[in-house]
């Protein structure tokens, strides 16, 4: 699945964007992978990411089953902890942390490098600042795959604040219209960012939805930009 | 996907959220209802809404006194109020929908081979994708349009004859009948899906005959394509993909980058 590859913007939108993720290689070093996982996402927390993730868990927004009608008026913007997310972690699914800064990203690099725990590493996001990034703190990047955008009947695809936001969910569960009525309630002052990025961010099951940039995406919209 | 209209309230917060805009008010009953045509049984909207589980005809009447007020009730956007959304047992080859659609169905159980392989994310371990290589990730569908395996087809049998190989642990080559000439079953043609992708490998050299051959074809489709290519870096980090795209007049920024941490456990000596 390549669910973080195709990310709709422009350079200048994915500025605060980059993901780091860790997997196993199934069959190949998945033997004692499950604490190093956790330990890769404790490692990430003290670089203050934007938000950490479990593949197949989500993130710290998730969807409830059973939620009580009082929500309505006293929802948070978070529903679980990164420590909740860290414990939930069950099986040997990839895990990852979204940084909003290259600084905060090479810093925690250099700590993943030296924690050498012979998993593959990954980072979804501007592919020269990441790979300069990569060199200062001592790794010199394997492979590398580029995103070369969207061909076909390009005239079904929505505007761009909608993709920007919905393409965060590299699985297409994050709906274009869903999107799009966020940007109006957040333009017509019924949420806040803040609460519109939630709601989006609960749809994206892998969590890896970005919700710092969407924050900022959305905040276009609060100044009639978006 | 179903909707029980012994439930639904038709608050239409459904309708936003799926992603291929199958939901919609029947006017005839006044319940939310899903184009099954057009329903890709991604379970977007089963699992990624929140429920309540209110009694329907209550929410109905304050819903109605509301609407009678003029009065806009200003609920959770992603809610469903009555847990109306009802999955449906899927058989071949509908199953096919939900197989390609959900990330998060068991692969298992819908007798699809193949989950895709790890690309380039797990490439310093498995060696898929060498210098002198380039592996492609050719997905259908996304962002939030969908495709039907007729139109997968036109590009599978369009690149078979080119010097390239398909990747056999690909669902979507699991599904063709004649692997050299792209032909994909008769039966599931007609099955609509959220995503898929179709993986290649070639030699460098051969990247851009590639790419012209998925732009010509990607002008006859009805969804859309997002191509990605990879490739295996130098000691240095360099690759010599990376100049010949931007020959070829590609812009790109974005991407995945494997940091080449990842091993094969050394082998136990007896
Ligand atoms: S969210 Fe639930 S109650 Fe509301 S329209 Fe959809 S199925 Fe009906
Ligand atoms: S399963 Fe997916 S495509 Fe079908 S109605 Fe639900 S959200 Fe829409």
């Amino acid at each position: 699945m390549t669910n973080t590859l195709h990310r709709y913007g422009p350079p200048e939108s994915f500025r605060d964007d980059f993901i780091v993720f860790i997997r196993n290689s199934n069959g190949r070093n998945d033997v004692g992978s499950i604490p190093k996982l956790k330990e890769f996402l404790r490692t990430a927390l003290r670089h203050r990411p934007v938000t950490i993730s479990q593949y197949r868990f989500g993130s710290t927004v998730r969807p409830a089953d059973h939620l009580n009608p009082r929500i309505h008026w006293t929802r948070p913007v978070q529903d679980l902890t990164a420590e909740q997310i860290i414990e939930a972690i069950t099986k040997d699914h990839t895990v990852g942390a979204i940084f909003d800064s290259e600084a905060a990203m090479e810093a925690f690099l250099r700590e993943v490098k030296a924690a050498d725990w012979g998993l593959s590493v990954n980072v979804a996001g501007l592919t020269a600042p990441v790979h300069a990034c990569a060199k200062r703190a001592g790794i010199v990047r394997h492979s590398v795959e580029y995103s070369l955008g969207f061909q076909g009947a390009l005239d079904r695809l929505p505007e761009r604040p909608v993709l920007e936001l919905s393409t965060m969910c590299g699985h297409s569960m994050l709906s274009p219209n869903l999107a799009r009525k966020m940007l109006e309630w957040v333009r017509e002052g019924r949420r806040t960012p803040e609460q519109a990025a939630a709601y989006l961010g609960r749809f994206c099951s892998c969590g890896i939805f970005n919700p710092a940039r969407a924050v900022r995406l959305l905040e276009a919209a609060q100044g009639g930009n978006g | 996907m179903q909707i029980d209209h012994g439930k639904c309230v038709a608050c239409s917060n459904c309708i936003p959220v799926c992603p291929m805009g199958a939901i919609y008010i029947d006017p005839a009953v006044n319940r939310a209802t899903v184009n099954l045509d057009e329903c890709v049984e991604c379970f977007t909207c089963y699992r990624g809404m929140s429920k309540e589980h209110l009694n329907p005809t209550l929410v109905r009447t304050i819903r109605g006194v509301l609407k009678y007020l003029r009065i806009r009730f200003d609920p959770e956007p992603d809610v469903c109020p009555t847990d109306a959304l009802t999955p449906q047992a899927l058989t071949w080859p509908r199953i096919v929908r939900q197989a390609f659609s959900d990330p998060l169905v068991p692969h298992e159980s819908t007798g699809i081979h193949g989950r895709g392989t790890e690309e380039v994310k797990t490439n310093d371990v498995t060696g898929r994708v060498n210098e002198g290589e380039a592996g492609f990730t050719i997905e259908f569908g996304r962002p939030g349009v969908g495709v039907r395996f007729r139109d997968i087809q036109k590009m599978t049998m369009a690149l078979a004859p080119l010097p390239i190989t398909f990747e056999k642990k690909n669902p979507v080559f699991s599904l063709m009948s004649d692997p050299a000439t792209g032909t994909i079953r008769e039966d599931i043609l007609n099955e609509k899906v959220l995503s898929a992708i179709v993986e290649l490998k070639t030699a460098l050299e051969h990247v851009p005959q590639v790419l012209q051959v998925v732009e010509e074809v990607a002008q006859d489709l009805e969804t859309i394509l997002s191509i990605g290519v990879a490739t295996r870096c130098d000691g240095q980090g360099d690759n010599a993909l990376e100049p010949m795209l931007k020959r070829e007049g590609h812009e790109f920024y974005r991407g995945k980058t494997n940091l080449g941490l990842g091993r094969r456990p050394a082998a136990v000596s007896a």
